[in-house]
């Protein structure tokens, strides 16, 4: 599924990846933790295509292809979406109308037939229930006014309209309460097949009990430093990160 | 116009020591006395009319030309200018659109403009005319069972003299302004409505179905009046991209609407905005205005988004209490283009009240102004007035600026402004491409929902156009 192989990346001439290396095969969750600062958005960003963040050295390949000098939204065509820390707000577009424009390109670019605006409606009601927002959420502009919650699940809605190859979740578990939390991993294990991975960046090993990952990694100076199951969590939320920085 | 009458014309002009091509049909550029008479002639027009016509041009002559919108343009020569041209002859025009600007042909079918309507703009000479023939028959037909009159203004001169003699002039003094000065001596032709008392028009008018649409050239004149307690929707212009030779565009529309009328007046303004430096571009320099009397509703909507320069503040003067007048206004300019528009609310009656939406995006090396005017006069007891002036940035090399204006001389008058500034930042971009929709598609995107209260006023299939028309308009505005 995704390939990356010793790759630095620089944001505002400051390097922040420097080396790293990842491979996820297909139906894998893998979950990344680390320290403040120590580049996970960043990395989300990089694969993503974030205009500004400069790729220095390395590789990275999703399904096979190279997707380090495509379009931002070539990669979102392929399969890669990235529900984001901080959801940006869109004024006057409704979440409606971002959806189905966001639908309509990307089954194009993949060559499926367009979708029927009353199928789409039923999705994306169905979708709201499911992460338990209100349908009075489609009408209102793209997370405009949106709580830090809300936004997330609309992420997380939208994720399930787009069908990605590709997931990644960046701390999406952040600012959720505790019931939030829970209807986000039934989405979430709801969406797992074995075509489909997910990247699961968080500070909190609690969404691991609920969706419960094949591996876990700490990422720490722009670098995995350390790799391994489940249990790596729960050791990590005891100790900290202190004894892996110290040693790496 | 009879052969006799052209013959009398031109002997005429040669009698005051003018001489013309007569072949030509064309009138060399210049302007004195004698071209204006040579027009009001040509147009068969009374003595009235083409009095009217030289007050206006001798006014013209002591006026000078506005320098307080923020434009820049070299200076206009008006003597450089050809001021009649009778419509081009079949034989003179593309015979198919294979003879057409290609650009403008892929602009059209961007735009999903049939075929048909694509011969009409770009002026191909199709004879038996196009199929819309017979739907501006059963149009006209309908028209005339309510009672409506909806013709040119030089049929409107023959047919109904008082009628426009009471009010040509009546909203716009030929003295207003520079340019509606030189509209009043010298205006071509234009659309003339009258909607009768209490009557509802069946329908929307729309410039598109007036006899006569071809050539009316530079200097467009407009009057609609809305007797007591009727109703008018009219359409002005069209999303497609009108080819036209000359650069000065200075019209006049006057609107008014007697005791309990409405008029909702919409535009969609797309004429040549020139090149990517706004070389060629067309100056639009446009007077409207409309006067409200007891209980009436004046709305004006535009979408402007062509022209080289944009110089235009619809208005509405509410003369009669308790009297509404309304501005929705989407303003775009790119790559050079210029534009400073807005509006005036004169709150004369009591009771009136006005409501402005401005929504202004600038994009390239653009240049976007809002310029509005509010006064509540002494005797306003009780007006107000809303407005709302928004601007949308693309890039940093664009600007946008607000000149609003308030005179309030009564204190019980209300006037509440809100403004903002925005930009479509890189990250909303970024969410968009993630998402899959290309820069281009989320620009538009973003730029519609942001006209949206604008949009709302628009009649419905206008309103479709504009979000297409948007989107052409910006094209080459990010990447
Ligand atoms: N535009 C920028 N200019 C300079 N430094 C930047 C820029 N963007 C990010 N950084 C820096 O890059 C580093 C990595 O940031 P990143 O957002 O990837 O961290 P993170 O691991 O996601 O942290 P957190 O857990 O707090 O979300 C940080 O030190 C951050 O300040
Ligand atoms: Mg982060």
């Amino acid at each position: 599924m995704l390939k990356i192989d010793n790759l630095h990346a620089r944001v505002d001439d400051k390097d922040i990846l420097k080396g790293l290396n990842l491979a996820i095969k297909p139906g894998e969750v893998h979950a990344i933790m680390g320290p403040n600062g120590s580049g996970k958005s960043t990395l989300g960003h990089v694969l993503a295509g974030r205009p500004g963040y400069a790729v220095t050295a390395g590789s990275a390949t999703l399904l096979g292809q190279d997707i380090l000098d495509m379009e931002t939204e070539e990669r979102a065509h392929l399969g890669l979406f990235l529900a984001y820390q901080y959801p940006v707000e869109i004024p006057g577009v409704s979440n409606m109308e971002f959806l189905k424009a966001s639908v309509d390109a990307v089954r194009e670019a993949r060559g499926q037939e367009a979708i029927s605006s009353v199928d789409f409606m039923k999705q994306a009601r169905e979708c709201c229930k499911t992460v338990d927002l209100d349908q009075s959420f489609l009408k209102r502009g793209v997370n405009e006014g949106f709580s830090g919650g809300e936004k997330k699940r609309n992420e997380l809605m939208q994720m399930m309209l787009l069908e990605p190859k590709l997931c990644i979740m960046d701390e999406t578990d952040s600012g959720l309460d505790i019931d939030a939390l829970q209807v986000v991993a039934n989405g979430v294990n709801a969406m797992r097949n074995a075509e489909r991975s997910f990247i699961l960046v968080t500070h909190y090993q609690r969404l691991l009990n609920y969706i419960e990952p094949d591996y876990v990694h700490v990422l720490a100076g722009g670098r995995i430093i350390k790799s391994g199951d489940k249990s790596l969590a729960l050791e990590l939320e005891e100790k900290g990160y202190a004894w892996l920085e110290d040693a790496a | 116009m009879s052969q006799q009458q052209i013959d009398r014309a031109i002997s005429k002009e040669y009698a005051a020591g003018f001489t013309t091509n007569i072949e030509s049909d064309t009138l060399p550029p210049g302007l004195n006395e004698d071209v204006i008479r040579f027009i009001s002639q040509r147009k068969d027009e009374p003595e009235w009319l083409l009095e009217w016509r030289l007050e206006a041009y001798r006014d013209w002559l002591q006026m000078r030309e506005p320098s307080w919108a923020h434009v820049n343009y070299p200076p206009v020569r008006f003597n450089e200018i050809s001021y009649f041209s009778s419509p081009k002859a079949l034989k003179d025009r593309p015979k198919s659109l294979d003879e057409v600007d290609p650009e403008l042909i892929e602009t059209y079918n961007k735009l999903g403009i049939p075929l048909h309507e694509q011969e009409a703009l770009a002026g191909v000479a199709v004879d038996a005319v196009f199929d819309s023939v017979s739907v501006t028959t059963t149009f006209r037909e309908k028209l005339a069972e309510a009672g409506v009159i909806f013709c040119s203004i030089s049929e409107a001169v023959k047919e109904y003299p008082d009628l426009v003699r009471k009010y040509l002039g009546s909203v716009v003094p030929r003295k207003d302004n520079f340019y509606a000065a030189l509209n009043s001596a010298v205006y071509s032709d234009g659309s003339f409505v009258y909607i009768p008392k209490g009557v509802r028009c069946p329908m929307e008018l729309s410039t598109y179905f007036r006899i006569n649409e071809q050539n009316t050239g530079q200097f467009e004149r407009t009057l609609i009046i809305a007797d007591e307690g009727s109703h008018v929707s009219y359409l002005e212009g069209c999303t497609a991209p009108m080819r036209d030779e000359n650069q000065l565009h200075a019209a006049v529309v006057e609107l008014v609407a007697l005791d309990g009328a409405e008029i909702k007046y919409s535009t969609v303004q797309n004429w040549y905005p020139g090149d990517a430096e706004g070389k060629g571009g067309i100056y639009n320099f446009v007077t409207k205005r409309g006067v409200a009397h007891r209980d009436a509703k004046i709305s004006w909507t535009q979408v402007e988004t062509g022209s080289a320069i944009t110089w235009k503040y619809p208005s509405c003067i509410l003369r009669g209490d308790n009297s509404v007048g309304e501005f929705y206004s989407v303003a775009l300019t790119n790559n050079a283009q210029q534009a400073d528009t807005g509006t005036k609310m004169i709150h004369l009656g009591k009771n009136t009240r006005s409501t402005i939406i401005s929504k202004g995006i600038s994009a390239g090396k653009s240049s976007n102004a809002y310029r509005g005017l509010v006064r509540m006069s002494p005797r306003a007891e009780g007006a107000r007035n809303y407005t709302q002036c928004d601007s949308l940035l693309i890039g940093d090399q664009c600007a946008a600026h607000t000149f609003p204006y308030i005179e309030s001389r009564n204190p019980s008058a209300v006037v509440e402004h809100e403004a903002t500034t925005s930009k479509v930042s890189d990250d909303q971009l970024y969410l968009c491409q993630q998402r899959g929709l290309d820069a281009e598609k989320a620009v538009s995107m973003i730029v519609n929902g942001f006209c949206k209260e604008v949009f709302r006023e628009l009649p419905m299939e206008f309103a479709m156009e504009a979000g297409k028309l948007l989107e052409v308009s910006l094209e080459g505005s990010v990447g």
